[in-house]
């Protein structure tokens, strides 16, 4: 098993360096950087714009920079925010616990939701249950998040008024009261992203289950005289779980992809919300400092996936 | 009444009807069986391919999946008591404990994210009230009958580190290990080698002279059969066409179909150990979704005549212990 581990960690590392070269070059070659705003100053003299693009080596081969930006991040160092004229490791370092709070909690939601209710449906094919659970499903990850997100935040904000629609990191306060006001600012994003998230992986375990449920060993473990339930729990359900951690790890990226909108819709100060402000004011820094965090989240995701996979599995980290 | 057993009548199945509703119709595909075993008999179960071993043995259990499957007729008597009407939950109680069975094929049969001592261990538990320590002791003991070498070590690995004829002994172990008053064997044999086959076979034997229990044994192998059983049942499309005694279902078979199926045996002396799978005989089996009366056999039947389509025979004692279901016998 640890050396299973060692080797995902391995594969993980190069993984990890080939994002940021794509990711480097990428945000090189696009159009637009954070001195354009300087060059059509026109209090600014072309010598001192000059000098300045020198000094932060903005003209030299992309190679070179992306050398210079490696070692540098490397070191702990990841630039400094020209729009927000902080250090890049300091402002996301800030906002990533949001972020990690909100995705973890709708993560957990969603399987918390999936996990029964596609089992449940899986053992029931077909009954009424079965067919609630799939109509619901299907809605669920047919409405995007920023329609649902608007709808929860028109109901429960401005009409019943009973959630704030600002998400705010710094609540003010202590102990329960202040507990208290951030779940209620939490409640909606992550209800919003982990309903979506729940409604595919219910399709997903409830698939994974019926597959499973009709194998021999089921049989098997019926014939024993065991409980249904331990019939079910034991041998069905730790199989079915498999296929199932596959597809949410693969389906990771996704998922950091609907944070960004819902972070955006809910005004929740995380990495996805500092992502579009920090494209929209061309701070290339910490574009590619949240990107590159996001790689990091996805893989750590992948590793502990693939942790999962291997217990689930020992077929797995026995090979 | 066979004179074969050591006395007591376990296990009396009377007119059972199973069938499964599919898109097209219910297939009957057990459509009024007998079947009767004494406790320590061996009792053979032949047939070809479909004819309805499996569903049958299963419905022993009650493990047909409901729906699509369903008991629409008969009694299934366990010790003088009809386990038809009883629930799954009440059926636990039966399964591995009075009534154990062994599947085809032993590469499915295991969990694969299960170590064998677990799965072995989880019977045991349920059934015989034993702490960890004493379960662990009773697996261990349960692999070294059934002849795993290094027991000890063996409980701890997973069912991909054996191999299929170790498969099929571990699913013994576990079938035997709650010692039960029936093992219901499904043509355990066939998804093995040729030389592994036998090895299964012998411990079979070796576990029954041990142990004691009644033993059914589903097989395609007539030659398996004429060494292993004392009764024989054969089965045609849902149906029990003859039953006797082995020796006499040798030397006299009464049934068409029966005749065909030994007739098909000779020219293989190693009946035992390969698979002499039935189809020897002309002609297909008829389709088991809402089948017309009179004999199932009659289009293949070298002997068929008018009354056999109008009527289906009723199964009848012709000579002590041995019925047929022909209008010719
Ligand atoms: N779930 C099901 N739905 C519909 N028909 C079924 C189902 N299960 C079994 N049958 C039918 O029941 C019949 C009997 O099947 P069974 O498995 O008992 O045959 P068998 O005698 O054990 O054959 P084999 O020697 O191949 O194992 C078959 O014709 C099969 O098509
Ligand atoms: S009843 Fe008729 S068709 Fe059927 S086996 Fe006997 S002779 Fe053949
Ligand atoms: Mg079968």
């Amino acid at each position: 098993m640890s050396q299973y581990l060692l080797r995902r960690l391995l594969i993980a590392l190069p993984s990890l360096l080939g994002i940021s070269v794509v990711l480097f070059t990428i945000l090189a070659l696009a159009p637009g950087d954070p001195f354009e705003e300087l060059a059509t100053n026109p209090a600014i003299p072309p010598e001192v714009r000059e000098a300045l693009r020198v000094k932060f080596g903005l003209d030299d081969p992309v190679w070179t920079r992306y050398f210079r930006w490696l070692t540098a991040m490397l070191q702990g160092d990841w630039g400094f925010s020209f729009a927000s004229r902080v250090d890049v490791d300091e402002l996301i370092l800030g906002r990533v616990p949001t972020t990690l709070i909100v995705i973890g909690s709708s993560q957990l939601l969603a399987l918390l939701v999936a996990l029964p209710v596609g089992v449940i449906a899986a053992t029931r094919p077909y009954s009424i249950f079965d067919q609630i659970a799939n109509t619901l499903a299907f809605i669920g990850f047919s409405l995007p998040t920023f329609f649902t997100g608007l709808l929860l935040i028109l109901v429960f904000s401005i009409y019943l008024d009973w959630l704030p629609f600002v998400y705010r990191a710094d609540v003010p306060g202590s102990g329960w009261p202040w507990l208290w006001e951030h779940i209620k600012q939490a409640i909606m994003p992550v209800l919003v992203l982990g309903l979506f998230q729940g409604a595919s992986m219910t399709r997903y375990v409830r698939s994974a289950t019926l597959d499973v449920i009709r194998l021999d060993y089921v049989t098997t473990a019926r014939s024993k005289g065991l409980r249904e339930r331990v019939v079910i729990v034991k041998h069905v359900v730790r199989n079915s779980l498999i296929p199932v951690v596959t597809l949410v790890a693969l389906q990771m990226p996704a998922v950091f992809g609907g944070a960004i909108v819902t972070e955006q819709i809910f005004r929740v100060p995380g990495i996805g919300s500092l992502l579009i402000s920090a494209i929209l004011a061309n701070d290339t820094p910490v574009i590619m400092g949240v990107t590159f965090v996001f790689a990091i989240l996805v893989i750590l995701f992948n590793l502990i996936a693939d942790v999962l996979y291997g217990w689930l599995d020992p077929r797995i980290s026995y090979r | 009444m066979s004179a074969t057993g050591t006395g007591e009548r376990l296990l009396d199945i009377r007119g059972l009807k199973t069938h499964f509703k599919t898109d097209d119709g219910w297939v009957h595909a057990v459509d009024g069986v007998d079947i009767a075993l004494d406790a320590g008999e061996t009792l053979g179960v032949v047939g070809e391919s479909g004819c309805g071993k499996t569903i049958t043995a299963m419905s022993t259990l009650k493990l047909i999946p409901m729906p699509p499957g369903r008991i629409v007729a008969g009694q299934i008597l366990w010790r003088g008591r009809d386990i038809v009407p009883l629930t799954s939950d009440e059926m636990r109680s039966i399964r591995a404990k009075e009534i154990a069975i062994v599947f085809q094929e032993p590469m499915t049969s295991l969990n694969p994210v299960y170590t064998v001592g677990d799965q072995i261990g989880e019977v045991i538990r349920q059934h015989e009230g034993l702490n960890k320590k004493q379960t662990l002791d009773r697996t261990i003991e349960m692999l070294r009958l059934v002849h795993i070498p290094n027991p000890e070590r063996r409980v701890n690995d997973y069912p991909h580190q054996f191999s299929g004829g170790m498969r099929q002994r571990v699913m013994i172990a576990m079938a035997l290990s709650c010692n039960p008053k029936l093992l219901i064997a499904d043509e355990p044999t066939t998804a093995l080698d040729v030389t592994i086959q036998a090895q299964i076979l012998e411990l079979l034997a070796e576990m029954k002279s041990k142990l004691g229990m009644a033993v059914m044994l589903i097989t395609h192998a007539m030659g398996v059969v004429a060494e292993t059983c004392q009764r024989v049942v054969v089965m045609y499309a849902g149906k029990v066409v003859e039953e006797a005694p082995v020796r006499e279902l040798f030397r006299n078979p009464r049934h068409p179909y029966t005749q065909g199926l030994i007739r098909s045996i000779p020219r293989i002396d190693l009946a035992a150990v390969k698979k002499t799978r039935l189809e020897a005989i002309g002609g297909v089996v008829p389709r088991l979704i809402d089948p017309a009366p009179g004999c199932r056999f009659a289009a293949r039947c070298r002997f068929a005549k008018g009354i056999c389509s109008e009527a289906t025979p009723e199964l009848r004692e012709v000579a002590p212990g041995h019925k047929v279901a022909c209008v010719l016998a």
